[in-house]
C-alpha cells in the first residue's frame, strides 16, 4: 500500500483533484461506450417487435 | 483440398455476416470477464499500491488510464486503415461494418487520451496544453475520426459511404507513425515511450505492471465495445436475411 489512511489516498499528494477528474472522465467515458450500443439494441429490439405486432394484426 | 485454400476459409467466412454475428457472441462473455479483471486489478494497483512517481508524486497515476487509450486511439485507427483496405479490394460487408462502428469508440478513446494527458500536463509541465508535436499529432488523429463519422453519416448511400470512408481511413493512417516517432524527430515535451519490444521499461516492475493490466483491460474492453455495436449494425443491416428474422425472433422470446 502506498498510502497511510484513506484521506491520503484521496488527497494523492497534492495532486487529488488532478488524478480523480482524470479517472472520473476515463469512467464516464467507458460507461458512454457500453451504455450507447446496450441501449439502441433494446430500441432496436423494441421497434421489431412492434413491427412483427403490427404485421400479425392486418 | 489443399492446405493453402484450406487455410484462406477462415478469411472468407469472416465475410459472412451471420458467421461473424455467431462467432462474435461466442467471443463476448471471454473479453468482459477479461477486460473487468484486467482493469480491475491494473487500476487498484496503479491508484493504491504503485509507489509514487520520485519527480511527479501521485499524478503520474493517471498514467494507468492516459497511455491505454493513447495507445487504443491509434491501434483503432489502423484497424479501421486495415477494414478499409479488406472492404475496397475484398467488398466484404463486415469490414466496412467495423470501419463505422469503430470510429466513435476511437474518436472517444482519443478525446479521453486528450483530456487525461492535459489534466496530467498541468501539474507536471504546468500548463494544460502545449503546441508540442505530440499532442498536436493527436489532435489531428481526434478530427480525423470526426471527419470520417461526418463522413459516414453525410452519404446516404451506403456503397459510397463505405468507399470514402475506406479511403479517408487508409490515407490518414500517415498519421499514425508521426504520432508514434513525433517525440522522437523534434524536441518535445512529451516523454517516450513506457514500453518497447526491444528493451525493459525504465521504471521498476510495480511501476509498470499495473500498466500492463490496464493496456491489456483496455483492449479487452475495446473489443467488447466493438463487438456490441458491430453486432446491432450487421442485425440492422442484414434484417431482411432469415437468419437475422429467426436471432430477433429468439431474441424477443427470451426477453417476454
Amino acid at each position: 500500500m502506498s498510502f497511510t489512511s484513506f484521506g491520503d489516498f484521496l488527497a494523492m499528494g497534492r495532486h487529488g483533484l488532478y488524478v480523480w477528474s482524470a479517472y472520473g472522465i476515463c469512467l464516464l467515458v467507458v460507461i458512454w461506450n457500453l451504455a450507447v450500443p446496450m441501449l439502441a439494441r433494446r430500441r432496436h429490439l423494441q421497434e421489431e417487435a412492434r413491427r412483427l405486432r403490427r404485421e400479425q394484426s392486418q | 483440398m489443399n492446405s493453402s485454400v484450406l487455410s484462406w476459409t477462415w478469411f472468407h467466412k469472416l465475410g459472412s455476416p451471420k458467421w461473424f454475428y455467431g462467432l462474435s457472441g461466442r467471443l463476448l462473455p471471454w473479453f468482459s470477464v477479461a477486460a473487468v479483471l484486467l482493469l480491475g486489478i491494473g487500476v487498484v494497483w496503479g491508484l493504491a499500491f504503485a509507489p509514487p512517481d520520485y519527480q511527479q508524486g501521485n499524478s503520474f497515476r493517471i498514467i494507468y488510464i492516459h497511455v491505454p487509450t493513447a495507445m487504443l486511439a491509434q491501434s483503432c485507427y489502423v484497424l479501421m486503415a486495415v477494414a478499409g483496405v479488406v472492404g475496397l479490394v475484398w467488398k466484404m460487408k463486415v469490414a466496412d461494418v467495423a470501419l463505422q462502428c469503430a470510429a466513435p469508440i476511437g474518436a472517444s478513446l482519443t478525446a479521453v487520451a486528450l483530456v487525461t494527458g492535459a489534466i496530467w500536463g498541468k501539474p507536471t509541465w504546468g500548463s494544460w496544453w502545449v503546441w508540442d508535436a505530440r499532442l498536436t499529432s493527436m489532435l489531428i488523429l481526434l478530427f480525423l475520426y470526426l471527419g470520417l463519422i461526418a463522413l459516414g453519416q453525410a452519404i446516404s448511400n451506403r456503397e459510397s459511404a463505405a468507399k470514402a470512408c475506406a479511403v479517408l481511413a487508409i490515407v490518414g493512417v500517415i498519421n499514425i507513425p508521426i504520432i508514434k516517432y513525433s517525440v522522437e524527430w523534434w524536441s518535445t515535451l512529451h516523454q517516450g515511450a513506457t514500453f518497447s519490444f526491444t528493451e525493459r521499461p525504465k521504471m521498476p516492475a510495480e511501476m509498470w505492471l499495473p500498466l500492463l493490466f490496464t493496456v491489456l483491460g483496455f483492449y479487452c474492453f475495446f473489443a467488447v465495445v466493438l463487438l456490441l455495436r458491430m453486432r446491432l449494425e450487421v442485425l440492422k443491416r442484414e434484417a431482411r436475411s432469415s437468419w437475422v428474422k429467426a436471432e430477433i425472433a429468439a431474441q424477443l422470446e427470451g426477453r417476454s
